[in-house]
């Protein structure tokens, strides 16, 4: 990129529309306590949301910070959906206890159990909304809260810039060769 | 901004409802013609600075799009079902429609398109009929649009394109790894790929920059203004006459008739929800191929019972589909398909409807990625994949960089049983009735699809795809592509408007978007949009130098 096209990339933002993204990028990546959900709740369904992106040999859905993602949507743009949640957790929670019923929550369980768990409730409406929101979490814009340190993008090799240069590809790269361009 | 204000109690030579694809084109004509103009658009006046590279607020949430939370929409299969509160369409809704979010492909119709009736023949259970205009009565048109907005591609590349006047104001774009896939393997199978036409700048362009390639344009508003919606090229040649104002937040709840028959004007509702009539020599409604379906249906009289310009009974009827089938390959190197625009190679050997198929139907097939990342990891991978653990996340680690799409852009045949009608149980947040969709396939779109779907799995193979999958034929997808509902024709009793784009029955009353469609040509409307519009406003402004429009 030359100066030029730079210099008005910054130019066609403003320095304070810049700054404003930057602080509430800061606000929401930083999060520790929850606005909507209850301490509780969020550990059972951060338990959830680590089954469906486990911590293996790379991040998963609690380095993403997906949990605080979550409440932060369920405080915006999809509090219409807190009941689905409220709902949706207490049929899981039956299905644990039907399932383990020595258990006393979804967090205790162990992976396997966790896993066991998730079979049984991967074809209901709950897991759809579920999922979505922790695809939305890991791999959405870091301003909302998720994605912290953009591990997400990071582990599906997403790169987040405003421009590039051709080639893109290994085949396009070849080809370009190829036409000794 | 406008620079120009009038009384909404003084009558202004033209009124046009929707600042969109077509819109936004009749207001840069009229206006340079010396006409006082005022455009209504139903949503905000947005601009290069208000856009982000935001998956969730522009895919997940309808950031550029109408919200069925206060527009609701209903669909059903036909008549016969309950209609269920479904986004059954979506469409651009801020000053520059649709062009400020559509994934920017600008395909010129082929002289078959115009013609099919005559040269296929009937079609049972279809409306299938020629237009009432040629692709010569286009073309100059076309070429205004391509030099007008600022097009990318390369004429000639594509042996089955109609003659064109001029080439292309812009070179193509740069070729990703999926068109370099693409272009080889349609070769190997005999085809034709050329470089795919697109609203998006490959050069600077008068004052605007070339695309930067950072690949937010389907769904997004271009921070560059490297995309060419009319947001960015036309309108603000409109606004700069002195004559054209654009007022945005105004939406349109009835179209005027004097006791003439002639329209007067509308009544909108401005952003602070309050009525204002505003008072035209003449209306051309441009709000897409459903809201103006819409709009003329709640606009009743007693002239009119059945809707404004409806003495036919097709307004809201023939409503054509976006339809097109979608597989995947999955390649031993990176393509990285993220960056640059979505499409850059396309084949239209398997455009022209051939009897020999045994239906009727046609399609063109692009190489392109339209993924973004949580989108890709919710809807892009295998069906057969797991969706969630550690080998869900495996795959999404390496298919996100590796794969790439085959989309069709196939036929959908016109049905009368096919509508845009009011919903008599739903209002949005205006108090306006809710748009209620019925819609389902021809046979022959259904054997249509299901034989392109076959065509673009073996340009997978060939392409050396290690694993290909695709999405069922009939997944179903909201349409974005708007036609047929205001068919264009000249005889009155089979159509709305005529080869001009203006109503039959009203005089001064003009309809031009994809309403007027006679057919569905293989998608990509909006080339066809914008030529229509310019040609309907050539006639404007030689109506109303005529007198005819005052």
């Amino acid at each position: 990129m030359d100066a030029t096209r730079r210099h008005w990339l910054l130019g066609s933002l403003g320095f304070a529309a810049w700054t404003e993204i930057a602080s509430a990028w800061q606000e929401a990546q930083s999060a520790t306590t929850y606005k909507t959900l209850t301490p509780a709740d969020a550990a059972e369904i951060d338990a959830l949301a680590a089954t469906i992106l486990p911590s293996d040999d790379t991040p998963g859905a609690r380095e993403a910070g997906v949990i605080f993602f979550i409440d932060r949507a369920l405080t915006t743009f999809d509090s219409d959906k807190r009941d689905a949640y409220r709902e949706g957790m207490l049929a899981v929670q039956r299905t644990r206890a039907s399932i383990f019923p020595d258990s006393a929550s979804i967090a205790a369980l162990t992976p396997e159990q966790q896993m066991e768990l998730m079979r049984a409730i991967e074809k209901t409406e709950f897991f759809e909304l579920l999922r979505t929101h922790v695809m939305l979490g890991f791999l959405g814009p870091p301003s909302y809260g998720g994605n912290r340190d953009q591990v997400g993008w990071k582990l599906i090799g997403f790169e987040h810039r405003m421009a590039f240069t051709p080639p893109f590809g290994f085949y396009d790269a070849a080809a370009m060769k190829e036409d000794g361009k | 901004m406008s620079s120009v204000t009038y009384r909404p109690s003084d009558a202004v030579d033209f009124l046009i409802i929707g600042a969109g694809a077509s819109g936004g084109v009749v207001a840069k004509e009229l206006s340079i013609a010396g006409f006082s103009v005022v455009v209504l658009e139903q949503g905000p006046y947005l601009h290069e600075n208000d856009y982000r590279h935001d998956e969730i607020k522009y895919t997940y949430l309808p950031g550029l799009t109408n919200d069925p939370k206060v527009q609701p929409i209903t669909y059903r299969k036909n008549e016969n079902e309950p209609a269920k509160p479904l986004k059954a369409i979506e469409y651009g809704r801020q000053v520059g429609g649709g062009s400020v979010h559509f994934t920017a492909n600008y395909w010129r119709f082929h002289e078959s398109d115009f013609r099919e009736r005559s040269t296929f023949g009937d079609v049972p259970g279809s409306t299938l009929a020629d237009w009432p205009i040629t692709y010569q009565d286009l073309e100059p048109y076309y070429t205004k649009a391509e030099y007008d907005l600022g097009i990318s591609g390369l004429a000639g590349a594509n042996p089955f394109e109609a003659p064109r006047s001029k080439p292309y104001p812009l070179p193509p774009m740069p070729v990703k790894s999926s068109g370099v896939l693409f272009e080889r393997a349609t070769r190997k199978l005999g085809l034709h790929p050329f470089p795919a036409p697109v609203a998006i700048l490959s050069r600077q362009y008068g004052d605007r920059p070339a695309c930067t390639h950072c690949g937010f344009c389907e769904s997004f508003g271009c921070e560059m203004r490297s995309k060419s919606s009319t947001l960015v090229s036309v309108i603000p040649i409109a606004e700069k006459t002195g004559r054209c104002e654009i007022r945005p937040n105004s939406y349109v709840r009835k179209i005027e008739l004097d006791s003439n028959g002639r329209v007067a004007g509308a009544v909108y509702f401005d952003a602070q929800r309050r009525e204002i009539l505003q008072r035209a020599k003449t209306v051309v409604l441009c709000a897409n191929g459903v809201e103006s379906a819409k709009l003329l249906l709640i606009s009743k009289s007693s002239r009119f019972p059945n809707g404004l310009a409806n003495s036919s009974g097709l307004v809201g009827r023939n409503l054509m589909w976006d339809t097109g089938t979608l597989a995947q390959g999955l390649f031993e190197h990176p393509l990285n398909e993220y960056k640059g625009i979505q499409v850059t190679r396309v084949i239209h050997d398997y455009y022209q409807a051939d009897p020999k198929r045994g239906f009727y139907g046609g399609a063109g097939i692009d190489a392109r990625f339209d993924f973004y990342p949580a989108s890709f990891a919710l809807f892009g991978l295998p069906p057969d994949a797991p969706k969630w653990g550690s080998e869900y996340k495996k795959m999404l680690a390496e298919y996100f960089t590796h794969s790439m799409s085959l989309l069709a852009h196939d036929s959908s045949l016109a049905m009368e049983r096919n509508t845009v009608t009011l919903d008599p149980d739903l209002r949005d947040a205006w108090g306006l009735p809710g748009v209620r969709i019925t819609f389902d396939y021809h046979p022959d779109d259904v054997a249509n699809l299901k034989w392109v779907l076959a065509r673009q799995i073996e340009i997978l193979e060939a392409a050396g795809a290690k694993k290909l999958w695709a999405q069922p034929w009939d997944a179903f997808s909201p349409s974005r592509h708007l036609m047929g509902t205001c068919r264009m024709g000249n005889d009155p009793k089979t159509s709305v408007v005529n080869r001009y784009s203006r109503a039959h029955n009203v005089p001064n009353l003009f309809i031009v978007d994809g309403s007027n469609f006679v057919t569905a040509g293989r998608q990509q409307p909006t080339a066809t949009i914008q030529a229509l519009a310019y040609r309907a406003a050539d006639h404007m402004t030689g109506a109303a130098k005529r007198g005819e429009l005052s």
